[in-house]
């Protein structure tokens, strides 16, 4: 409990001194987290909506590739995209190891397919009755499909914000392709469990603190963009 | 011509930025080193010193040295700095690395609760290791091929016990340092740990630590860090010159005095014996 009330008290001081560390930290995570959401989504998204939307051969075996694809674990991820970016790996010479762009390529991997899954389910929950009523007051084809996109805005936004909260809590791909270097790749979930193993709990702490911070005041940004 | 000129722009965005991270790669040297050179902060207060003196920056990842040596094997960093000598020397026999150089020591030592249940203490380190054994007093190991691993796995060799693995006292905890020596505590049991660790511990803990030092000062603690340069004949892309710097650098009398020099809580952490 003393390593809470003290981490607490931490935290703060670290965020009102702007301590450089931890914000050298808090900037990697951003950035590296920004990346992989900017790239999930593009990729993401529209082949959710083609999975939910279309109906073809296949697409129930697809849904369940998708569906085991969400419990990948971070670790494992990490291990093959080492794998891929190690010098001695099939990518190495594009210097992405130990770099915040391969942390992203990582976590990207790790969003792709909650956005794929989530934004097909939100699409398919909606798609029937609305093509109906469209239907009835006399839509065409290209209508039908813009005004499917329009509705399906705000399963999109869970979609981005249950990927945005995976992506910026996870440590495995961050520390095994990121190398946790200090000032570069080492984002708060690194720092956090290199200040564990440093015996400084309160420090650790302090950091999950900063990483809740965060999430909450993405959220309620969002639920401001929702109101609107 | 306005669509060519944007894209003109845009290639030449690239270029400019391929050039600035062409030029940050030449003065950037990528280390793997263990865990013990970062925990206690040393690297931090090196790296300033040698960017000060070079300009080249370092960076590095802190790995148990299994995995430091592995990352040198695959030529993901240019130098190791790393503590195991037999499985260094193996090493560089295989040829990944070269130019294998011994720069400074510390020492390990036996820590256990002030009870200490096996009569450890003042024992030579193999008669402490066999004592334990026999009274199967509960001894914590790091298990995951750091030196400080390996260090003890060749103590139950010495010792002429065979190494304990499935024993119930015989806890492995595939972790670093820190959380080793907190577990050892939570068990009441022995670990064996750099000295290094160890002050930073007793420091974690308010100067009252629940695992005392029980056996040290044995020659065969001595606990001896070495840099090494990873072998561009191995690794084509390896940055050779940055690396003949580092190792030049951290081996001049000038270096050797900054490692002397690096205390915390007034006690030396590391000792530095270049040749």
């Amino acid at each position: 409990m003393d390593y809470i009330v003290k981490g607490f008290f931490e935290a703060f001081t670290l965020l009102f001194n702007q301590d450089a560390e931890t914000f050298s930290a808090i900037y990697s995570t951003f950035k590296v987290s920004a990346y992989s959401m900017i790239a999930s989504l593009t990729i993401g998204a529209p082949l959710g909506f083609l999975l939910g939307f279309y109906d073809f051969i296949g697409k129930k075996q697809i849904r369940i590739i998708v569906d085991t694809l969400l419990s990948l674990p971070t670790v494992f991820i990490g291990l093959i995209v080492y794998a891929m970016l190690s010098q001695r790996g099939p990518f190495g010479n594009l210097n992405l190891l130990f770099t915040l762009e391969g942390i992203a390529i990582g976590q990207t991997i790790l969003a792709l397919p909650i956005i794929i899954a989530l934004t097909a389910t939100s699409v398919e929950s909606m798609e029937k009755d609305l093509i109906i009523t469209l239907l009835s007051i006399g839509a065409n084809k290209k209508q039908i499909l813009f005004t499917t996109l329009w509705e399906v805005r705000f399963g999109l936004i869970a979609a981005s914000l249950t990927a945005y909260g995976r992506v910026m809590t996870e440590v495995g791909i961050s520390m095994m392709v990121g190398g946790n270097i200090k000032w570069h790749t080492r984002t708060i979930t690194t720092a956090i469990a290199l200040e564990t193993n440093k015996g400084a709990f309160s420090m650790g702490a302090a950091l999950g603190i900063v990483l809740l911070l965060i999430a909450f005041f993405v959220n309620i940004s969002v639920s401001f963009l929702r109101r609107k | 011509m306005k669509l060519l000129n944007k894209t003109t722009l845009i290639l030449l965005i690239c270029i400019g930025f391929c050039a600035l991270s062409a030029f940050a790669e030449n003065t950037t040297l990528m280390m793997a080193t263990t865990t013990s050179t970062e925990n206690t902060g040393l690297l931090d207060y090196l790296a300033a010193h040698f960017k000060n003196d070079t300009g080249i920056e370092l960076k590095w990842v802190a790995v148990g040295t299994g995995k430091a040596l592995e990352y040198g094997k695959n030529c993901d960093v240019d130098i190791l700095l790393v503590h195991a000598p037999a499985t260094e020397i193996e090493y560089v026999k295989k040829g990944y690395g070269i130019d294998r150089r011994e720069i400074m020591y510390n020492d390990f030592i036996i820590i256990g609760p002030e009870s200490d249940p096996a009569k450890i203490k003042s024992l030579t380190v193999l008669e402490a290791i066999s004592a334990i054994k026999n009274k199967t007093a509960n001894f914590v190991s790091r298990g995951d091929a750091s030196g400080t691993h390996k260090m003890e796995q060749s103590l139950w060799k010495d010792a002429g016990v065979s190494a304990p693995d499935k024993e119930s006292w015989y806890i492995q905890t595939g972790q670093g340092m820190l959380p080793t020596i907190n577990i050892a505590a939570e068990r009441n049991g022995y670990t064996l740990t750099d000295r290094g660790t160890y002050i930073k511990y007793e420091n974690n803990m308010s100067g009252n630590p629940p695992l005392k030092i029980l056996v040290e000062g044995d020659s065969k603690l001595f606990n001896q860090y070495s840099v090494i340069i990873v072998n561009p004949k191995n690794c084509p892309k390896v940055k050779l010159d940055l690396s003949k710097k580092f190792s030049d650098w951290i081996a001049d009398k000038n270096t050797q005095k900054l490692i002397q020099d690096y205390k915390f809580q007034g006690k030396s952490l590391f000792t530095p014996n270049a040749k």
